[in-house]
């Protein structure tokens, strides 16, 4: 229960809450590490299929994204209280670096 | 270790200083450092306008002339008006939010120490066979052909002086998200606190594009890559796009912590709180925002096509809304103030029209249609010297004046600095309001000489005589530097008696632990709040108790020697010099090694203890 640390020494404080708390985070794991298995499956599946590539890049692209979200919110636990910088400073990293790759791909090597 | 201070011989205070980590005495060495190299880029635009007061000119040959104009440029932009903003960020800001030094103390010095080392390399140039003259955007396939070691100075040394000041710009963000002292929220901060925090979130992000470009022109120049060489299927626009995803942003780098400076000055002397202090913080955070969306209105006629041309032109001609919001604002600080006309007051009331004549001048080039006319005319250098001079140096020249006080305990003197304002300013709009005219009638911005008898003797001959005065300017500051050192004259906590935020609440130069107790901060502009209910010191948010402090290093500037001796080898690599190689391993291993040593061994800072602490309270019966 190192997640939500309290500053009482009373280790049975608010200990039915946090013991929700945890389980409900544990299911919401196991849920998305299944998921993630699934897309990785699925993008060998799309592979393997021989789809045209003009599916298959854009499509494995989509899943990488989504699981990079799945990564940080529910694995790195970003989406929970004191994680506000650094989700701004990424996003907005995030942001530059896309504009800047936007630009790239349409006014050089278009 | 004693809190009290002791008579020390020369030796010992230059060893205090390159061993400091106090973010105090760091930034008295960025002042030093960013003052000289300020200097530097100085007398390299008197030689400049020297050359151009008449025509058919010959005073300095035309690759001289390439050289003093590029290191005018990178000397003023990286060197200069950087550093000496940190030197503000670094003395002022810890203060400002309560805080007893930055974040990483020891990150803090190696930035200086790798700045100045990039710095003196770049400098070298000038020694070592012949400066960098690309001018200071080096695009591609001109830095490429360039001959000499040249470009090599450039990109060597920017890249080792980058590496500090990213290292400054996270090291801020860090200090100003994680060390606020209770009751500072962000919405409490002061306006010079919250323009760092948007200029190191900048650094953050605009820096990588510049490592990464100055690493792809030092392996085309030294290691035979081929990333911007046409011939060879490389790219040479990717240069300047680079260039300026970083380039742009910097701008707002400079300018918004001189925005900072100026709010803080207008509020002080307005004795008013900052007009609109919500819309001022949207407005920082919004250019600071829109500064990366703009890059390409440098590159209008490079031919990018109409679509991108006016998506950039648009999204520039926007920055002009949050920029205005601010404008507003201070005007209607000012609106109704009890006005104190000071020598930083003048900075920034001057500060108000030159800023905004050169804001003007920036939304008529973000007409990109226009902009063909005005590309590389003296147009151009009369709009960024309007904004870089009109806004960043006169805020460095009001920031000198204001912060003396709290940065070496002595007034500089209000007389001379009003006298150097005079000069400075009345110099500063002879030389470049008559440039805007040049540039109209056709005169090529980076040109060596001109021909008589086509209407650009005289503008010249005019831009060169201001030049001269903002020298007399200059001087005149370095004059009243010494005197007041020299006379000496001790000032208390609040020299300019309108002190609102936490730093005039401490002594001047404030403790080396800042804070004895952290205050309890009960709202914007923190200490008058204090003063209005009749106090002199701040509401204390804890018991006096042990302060934790970091130890001298003497590392941080070994690493950054060990990346200078590197920078060496790696640049005669290319004449087959049997000894470089060998230098530029050594270099890295020392800087390497330090590292290693660094971070092996244990080094746990020693505390201040509370009985020491509460003795100074009785000595001098005074409270921090």
């Amino acid at each position: 229960m190192v997640n939500n640390q309290s500053n009482s020494n009373n280790p049975r404080l608010n200990y039915d809450y946090r013991r929700k708390k945890n389980a409900e985070g544990m299911r919401i794991q196991v849920a998305t590490f299944t998921l993630m298995i699934f897309f990785t499956v699925v993008s060998f599946v799309a592979v393997a299929a021989d789809f045209s590539k003009w599916f298959v890049v854009p499509f494995i692209l989509l899943l990488a994204v989504v699981q990079v979200g799945f990564q940080l919110y529910y694995f790195m636990h970003m989406s929970e209280k004191g994680h506000e910088a650094p989700s701004l400073f990424m996003w907005s990293g995030v942001t530059i670096a896309f504009v800047t790759v936007l630009a790239f791909m349409t006014i050089i090597w278009w | 270790m004693s809190t009290i201070a002791q008579k020390r011989g020369f030796a010992s205070t230059v060893w205090d200083y390159l061993t400091t980590v106090d973010h105090k005495k760091i930034a008295i060495l960025y002042l030093i450092a960013g003052g000289i190299f300020f200097l530097m880029g100085g007398v390299e635009a008197m030689m400049i306008r020297a050359q151009l007061a008449v025509p058919n000119n010959d005073f300095v040959s035309a690759g001289l002339f390439n050289e003093l104009l590029t290191m005018h440029g990178t000397t003023m932009i990286f060197l200069a008006a950087m550093p000496l903003l940190l030197a503000f960020m670094n003395a002022i800001m810890p203060l400002q939010i309560g805080a007893r030094d930055v974040a990483f103390p020891f990150v803090n010095a190696l930035g200086f120490w790798l700045f100045f080392f990039g710095g003196l390399f770049l400098n070298l140039s000038w020694f070592l066979g012949g400066a960098p003259d690309a001018g200071w955007t080096s695009y591609a396939s001109l830095s490429l052909a360039s001959e000499g070691h040249g470009i090599d100075f450039y990109a060597l040394g920017l890249q080792i002086s980058g590496f500090g000041t990213l290292m400054g710009g996270i090291n801020f963000l860090v200090t100003i998200i994680n060390m606020r002292a209770p009751g500072m929220t962000y919405m409490r901060m002061p306006l010079f606190t919250w323009t760092t925090f948007v200029a190191s979130a900048l650094i953050l992000f605009a820096f990588p594009p510049l490592t990464a470009s100055i690493f792809m022109l030092t392996f085309d120049r030294m290691f035979g890559a081929n990333f911007f060489n046409v011939a060879a299927g490389g790219n040479t626009i990717i240069w300047e796009h680079f260039f300026w995803i970083f380039g742009h942003p910097e701008v707002y780098i400079l300018i918004l912590p001189a925005f900072g400076i100026f709010s803080e000055i207008f509020s002080t002397f307005s004795r008013k709180r900052l007009f609109g202090y919500s819309s001022m913080v949207f407005a920082t955070v919004l250019i600071g925002f829109l500064g990366f969306m703009v890059w390409a209105h440098h590159m209008f006629t490079v031919g990018l096509g109409p679509v991108a041309n006016a998506i950039f032109a648009v999204a520039t001609m926007a920055i002009a809304v949050p920029t205005g919001i601010k404008i507003f604002n201070w005007l209607l600080t000012i609106w109704g103030g009890s006005i104190k006309f000071t020598v930083p007051m003048l900075y920034a009331v001057a500060f108000i029209p030159s800023f905004v004549a050169g804001g003007v001048t920036g939304v008529m080039q973000a007409v990109a249609p226009a902009d063909y006319q005005y590309h590389d005319s003296y147009f151009i250098v009369a709009h960024f010297h309007y904004v870089i001079v009109g806004g960043v140096v006169f805020a460095l020249l009001a920031g000198t004046h204001f912060y003396w006080p709290k940065m070496f305990g002595t007034m500089l003197s209000e007389k001379i600095g009003k006298f150097t304002f005079v000069f400075f300013f009345i110099g500063f709009h002879l030389t470049f309001f008559v440039q805007h005219f040049l540039g109209l009638m056709g005169m090529p911005r980076r040109v060596w000489t001109f021909l008589p008898g086509q209407g650009l003797d005289t503008g010249n001959l005019v831009s060169s005589i201001g030049a001269a005065f903002m020298a007399v300017g200059v001087i005149s500051l370095l004059i009243n530097v010494v005197i007041t050192s020299v006379k000496n004259e001790r000032v208390g906590n609040d020299p300019w008696e309108d002190g609102r935020t936490l730093e005039w609440a401490i002594s001047s130069p404030a403790p080396f632990y800042n804070f004895k107790q952290l205050p309890l901060v009960r709202g914007l502009d923190a200490y008058w709040l204090e003063k209005m209910e009749g106090k002199t010191t701040l509401t204390p948010a804890e018991p006096i108790g042990d302060i934790h402090m970091p130890n001298s290093s003497f590392v941080p500037f070994v690493i950054s020697l060990g990346l200078f001796i590197a920078a060496f080898g790696a640049m005669y690599h290319v004449d087959d010099k049997a000894w470089a190689l060998p230098v530029l391993i050594g270099g890295l291993v020392i800087t390497f090694g330090a590292m290693i040593y660094r971070s092996l061994k244990d080094d746990h800072g020693f505390h201040i203890h509370k009985e020491e602490l509460m003795e100074e309270n009785d000595d001098k019966g005074v409270k921090a």
